[in-house]
């Protein structure tokens, strides 16, 4: 017989057979806030939607649903555990990685399917933030060019890398930067070096 | 691990066939060098040379045009390397083929090995398909222009399984004097070759998708034809790919022809008795699903599908739980960001891609693997559907 060993950690399998806080039949209105990111067309959709205590400004609740792959399903099921109790500003700032480490580690190129459950909850804070008028609250993710020519931004970069770009070469393949006037070579493969580390890094 | 296993991956690989496998065994006694005059390598060489004549009679050739390499992958890049030979005492070399016509949903050893002779300055042409999978044949006769040096098209799919109509094309290649080479990795030993009959140059074959040994394929050249090795360094081979052979895989793969041979007919009208069984307890049991390749013209072993609202990679991870193995094209699976090239290049969404699902099946699978993947199956897509965005949005149209 084949030893039973799978291909992600046991956590995540674990996750991925009991995911915890799917949204099942609840209406989402009764939530304060939803948000909902990624397309099916790249093969993964996330939805998330939160009960805040507004007394501590805490997550009460918060659940989800996904059109995505195991490690997408695990990741956020986790998420969605790590963040119940938490305030709205430190749960604003979990990153993928809190997600990975907390799953006992995710392969390189599962890391992209991870990020999701990030973005879907900072979009059901900012919804929250805006239905009761803290609009001041939400930091909106704005990306600045770097490559003029292409007109690529950093979040462009940001998104290579997690999508396995590792050198200059395969960032401009991916996102055509640098393919005209070469300028900003410099300062994307910096930018790039410090994506790698930030999500990537030991 | 106590439950039941259905192995449903054949397009993958396949199990040994048990005779391949004691053959192989004893095999392991034989390490003569076949090159070797002794009677050591002579001993070897009498058994590489029978393995020869067997793959050779499997598929209506000559022994000597039957030559032995690594892979599928090798055999198949060895045909497309012959055009960007550099050697001036080359076969090949300055011919005036410039162009290489090929299809969209050939396996990435093909495409990337023209991907390289595009870099290399060879014009390559893609032929596009159905949706059920088929080339456009028409298209193939607009693309025979009188700087077209090879077509290579594969004879079955690995993925949806449509088969082509290899002799149809073979004959409008040759009518403009071009070359014309078949991936038939996944066809051999499942429906009748003969190449004679199919009058092709070139034909690729693989051990371990026939029950043979992984590392082991076959390359069939037509006499006459010229050739340029892809490995250089050594006789062996009629000198047409150099370095000792892998005589234990060669051995395997000359018994795993001849097990071929007697038990592929039989197992071809019960794998589409399955087949039959598998697709209507899918259609019974799940609502929102299609199905993948041609209806008819279709490896029998092999049933695409795909499930609305599921992502394959989540499919195929709650069926490895139940002991169910099988393949999907979702890019989730892959380690690419894309979904199966050969299900988009049928015309259909990218979404219908990413929630695809290949069962293949093979010589060991029985009545109760099938029903057992019916059983297992709706409660899994049920489960998957309930926690995903796409099949709520879906629910709220209707």
């Amino acid at each position: 017989m084949i030893k039973d060993e799978w291909v992600y950690s046991e956590k995540l399998k674990e996750h991925f057979m009991n995911p915890k806080n799917v949204l099942r039949d609840e209406k989402v209105d009764e939530y304060d806030g939803k948000g909902i990111v990624g397309n099916l067309k790249c093969g993964d959709e996330m939805m998330m939607v939160i009960k805040v205590d507004k007394k501590n400004n805490t997550i009460s609740e918060c659940k989800w649903k996904t059109y995505g792959c195991a490690s997408a399903i695990a990741s956020t099921s986790i998420l969605s555990e790590m963040v119940k109790g938490m305030t709205l500003d430190k749960a604003y700032h979990v990153s993928p990685k809190d997600v990975a480490k907390e799953l006992g580690g995710l392969p390189e190129h599962k890391i992209h399917c991870s990020v999701l459950g990030d973005k879907a909850l900072r979009a059901a804070i900012n919804d929250y933030y805006l239905r009761n008028n803290m609009p001041q609250k939400i930091e909106t993710e704005k990306a600045r060019i770097i490559c003029q020519c292409m007109n690529v931004t950093d979040k462009e970069i940001e998104h290579a890398v997690l999508e396995g770009v590792r050198t200059y070469l395969e960032l401009q393949e991916h996102t055509k930067l640098g393919t005209v006037c070469g300028q900003c070579k410099d300062e994307a493969t910096r930018l790039m070096n410090e994506y790698i580390q930030k999500h990537f890094g030991k | 691990m106590a439950k039941r296993q259905v192995y449903m991956d054949h397009n993958a690989t396949t199990p040994l066939h048990p005779e391949v496998k004691k053959v192989m065994i004893k095999a392991l006694e034989d390490f003569g060098n076949p090159s070797s005059l002794h009677a050591f390598g002579r001993h070897t060489r009498k058994l590489v040379e029978e393995a020869r004549e067997n793959v050779a009679t499997f598929l209506g050739a000559k022994a000597e045009e039957i030559i032995f390499v690594g892979s599928g992958t090798e055999a198949n890049n060895t045909v497309l390397s012959i055009f960007a030979c550099p050697s001036k005492k080359c076969n090949f070399h300055g011919k005036a083929a410039a162009e290489i016509v090929t299809t969209s949903i050939e396996h990435p050893c093909i495409l990337e090995a023209a991907k390289c002779l595009e870099d290399r300055g060879f014009k390559v042409l893609y032929l596009s398909v159905d949706r059920y999978g088929k080339v456009n044949i028409e298209q193939l006769k607009d693309m025979m222009k009188d700087n077209v040096g090879l077509v290579s098209v594969m004879m079955a799919n690995n993925e949806i399984g449509t088969i082509q109509d290899v002799k149809t094309i073979a004959d409008i290649v040759h009518k403009k004097g071009v070359l014309f080479h078949t991936d038939a990795v996944q066809a051999v030993g499942k429906i009748p070759i003969n190449v004679r009959d199919l009058d092709v140059d070139f034909l690729t074959l693989s051990a371990h998708k026939i029950y043979g040994p992984k590392g082991i394929g076959a390359l069939y050249i037509k006499k006459g034809i010229p050739f340029c090795p892809l490995i250089r360094g050594g006789h062996q081979e009629q000198g047409r790919r150099a370095g000792t052979e892998n005589t234990l895989g060669i051995i395997g793969l000359g018994e795993a022809v001849q097990m071929r041979e007697k038990e592929m007919k039989e197992e071809e009208k019960r794998l589409l008795k399955f087949k039959a069984v598998l697709r209507k307890g899918i259609e019974d049991n799940i609502k929102d699903i299609s199905f993948n390749g041609h209806p008819t013209d279709c490896l029998a072993s092999t049933l695409n599908v795909s499930f609305e609202g599921a992502e394959g990679e989540a499919i195929l991870l709650y069926l490895d739980l139940e002991g169910i193995a099988v393949s999907t094209g979702s890019a989730c699976a892959s380690g690419s960001l894309d979904p199966s090239h050969v299900l988009l290049a049928t015309g259909i969404s990218a979404e219908r891609a990413h929630g695809s699902i290949r069962f293949s099946m093979g010589r060991e699978n029985t009545m109760q693997d099938v029903e057992y993947v019916i059983d297992k199956l709706p409660e899994v897509i049920r489960r998957i559907r309930g926690m995903s965005t796409a099949y709520t949005k879906k629910v709220r149209k209707q």
